[in-house]
């Protein structure tokens, strides 16, 4: 056992660095379920779609980040809103199998077509709260020594390769090191901060929609009682598109943030995301916002403190982390077996 | 003889195979209460619901003079029905504001909040309430709640559908009678589906009695609380 206590605010950060990505994902799994009780399995290819888009402005067609990922979130939203309209709506909302079947086959479909639009390969994405130098190929990173004056190439197999040394060498190191600043002993990356930054304001959004707007006030009617909504007006079917919209952009977030730290855009990208963001989504309970932000955190912290910090690092066992997909099935198992309503979700009580 | 809010002629209801109205014609005169008595499963509800175009019908609905029986059901409300449905029929993850508020979906104009003081001045508790979730309240104060915030699209005719079921007998008491008040300042027009026949012939106009999906017996209300049929199966008498 190797206590090692030093770097274990490392390890919380990024926990919840990558819970944050899990939280917008579970947001947009969960703004679904609440409206229609259905699990969409296609939330991570849309999303994944959505990055795609984000590349191809961005990178290819060079237009600014920020507008990038913008205009990205109003496709996807169009599209989730399509999708709902076209092969969710013309099925009986009572009867799951048929729209979780068309859920699995639209993520199938999806994956295809953006393999076979973009290929497998990974593109690299400009991290919009990075400062990597663009000459920094796919997939490499930037690798500082300790003693400050040497900078490496790490490429994807893990092989280093010297770029700069001796004075130069110094600056690099110097520009890498502006990347993050110290917080008791441990490296806040900026990119963590700007990731928490993009969730908050995009939290602060959904809360002005749902809250303060016409159509968000629709959405919770609908999400809390279909029946009494039909019966005041509200076109139900129109505010479950305007929902797939919502939960559509989020994903799309999801995605834009997480690229960078990936090393770019790639269509399974989102495969191992979206099991993170269910099992969120479940331990927070399916039906609450807040419970998919708190949950996606919390699996982020579980993953990052209790497999890759307790498991590795104290436990000394590196085969823990490839248990830490397991490790997300797992907790849906346990929630689903002990409060199958979640941490903060509704459980239903049948009216006699 | 007064005009018709609601004619209903031949009105026949089902769910899949299960045929649930089976030719119902009946009306509801403007400025009326008019009361539909029935068992259980005898097709109230379905009533209420085929007024709406909640389930799938053939026949014909005509309020006002225009044909609604092929209607959207928020096309329904935008002409001026409101539906109070069984069980409260409140939005339980809201607040009593919102609840009041999404009552206004329809409206256009800017006398929402106007209208919100004005039944919070008859619901006193519900402005008590007002921040609180509707699923919190009790069941005579989510009656009332459904009730204002089914008032709230400014309705010409309200769908009542058992509004005493599963109530205190003094908190029906107090509820009916604000439904008479509400009738008889307003001359809003009301369609009540209830079992406590009592009550609800006091305050009706008309009553219908149906029976397996069919109209057993009609008549002005005071005359079907006279009527032994009708005592013996709905007054306990």
């Amino acid at each position: 056992m190797n206590w090692n206590w030093e770097i274990l605010p490392d390890f919380i950060f990024n926990g919840l660095r990558d819970g944050a990505v899990y939280a917008a994902a579970a947001l947009a799994l969960v703004l679904i379920f609440k409206a229609t009780t259905l699990i969409n399995f296609a939330t991570g290819e849309l999303a994944m779609l959505g990055a795609f888009f984000v590349y191809v402005l961005n990178v290819e067609q060079g237009l600014w980040l920020w507008l990038s990922i913008a205009i990205a979130m109003l496709i996807s939203a169009a599209i989730g809103a399509a999708v709902e309209r076209t092969l969710v709506r013309p099925f009986d909302p009572a009867d799951h199998l048929p729209v979780v079947l068309i859920t699995l086959g639209l993520f199938l479909i999806i994956n295809a077509v953006a393999g076979d639009v973009w290929n497998y390969q990974v593109r690299r994405v400009n991290d919009p709260f990075g400062h990597f130098p663009s000459w920094v190929p796919n997939g490499s990173e930037l690798k500082t020594s300790s003693e400050g004056n040497i900078a490496c190439l790490e490429n994807a197999d893990g092989d280093l390769a010297e770029v700069a040394a001796g004075t130069a060498g110094a600056e690099m190191c110097e520009m890498v090191g502006r990347t993050f600043f110290e917080v008791i002993g441990a490296r806040l990356h900026y990119r963590t901060i700007g990731i928490w930054i993009a969730l908050a304001l995009a939290l602060i959004a959904l809360a002005l929609i749902l809250g303060k707007t016409k159509a968000g006030l629709a959405f919770r009617a609908v999400s809390s009682n279909t029946e009494s909504a039909r019966l005041v007006g509200v076109n139900t079917g129109r505010t479950l598109g305007f929902g797939w919209a919502l939960a559509s952009v989020f994903g799309t977030l999801s995605a834009a943030l997480v690229a960078p730290a990936l090393g770019g855009v790639n269509p399974n990208m989102m495969l191992t995301i979206l099991i993170y963001a269910l099992a969120g989504a479940a331990l927070g309970g399916l039906d609450s916002l807040g419970g998919a932000v708190i949950g996606g955190l919390v699996v982020g912290l579980i993953k990052s403190v209790l497999v890759s910090w307790f498991g590795v690092v104290v436990l000394g066992q590196a085969y823990f982390s490839i248990l830490q997909l397991a490790m997300a099935f797992l907790l849906i198992l346990i929630v689903l077996l002990f409060r199958p309503a979640g941490l903060f979700g509704t459980r239903r009580i049948e009216r006699v | 003889m007064t005009d018709m809010m609601l004619k209903v002629e031949d009105l026949h209801a089902r769910y899949g195979a299960v045929e649930v109205l089976r030719g119902l014609d009946f009306e509801v005169p403007d400025g009326n209460v008019v009361v539909i008595l029935g068992a259980n499963g005898a097709g109230k509800t379905t009533t209420l619901r085929a007024l709406c175009n909640m389930c799938t019908t053939t026949g014909t609905v005509t309020m006002e003079g225009d044909d609604i029986s092929r209607a959207k059901t928020a096309d329904i409300v935008r002409r001026g029905v409101a539906h109070v449905p069984q069980g409260r029929g409140t939005f339980p993850e809201l607040s009593v504001m919102d609840n009041l508020k999404i009552g206004a979906y329809t409206r256009k104009d800017n006398e929402v909040g106007a209208d919100v003081d004005r039944w919070f001045e008859i619901f006193p508790r519900l402005e008590e309430r007002r921040d609180q979730l509707a699923g919190s309240l009790s069941g005579g104060e989510q009656q009332m709640l459904a009730v204002a915030r089914a008032l709230m699209c400014r309705p010409r005719l309200l769908l009542l559908d058992e509004p005493s079921l599963g109530l205190a007998p003094l908190i029906i008491e107090d509820l009916f009678e604000r439904f008479a008040q509400l009738n008889k300042e307003t001359g809003l027009t009301m369609l009540l589906v209830e079992q406590n026949a009592n009550l609800a012939l006091d305050m009706a106009d008309y009553g219908y009695v149906i029976e397996s999906g069919e109209i057993a017996l009609h008549g002005p209300a005071d005359q079907l609380k006279n009527d032994p049929a009708v005592q013996e199966a709905y007054l306990g008498a």
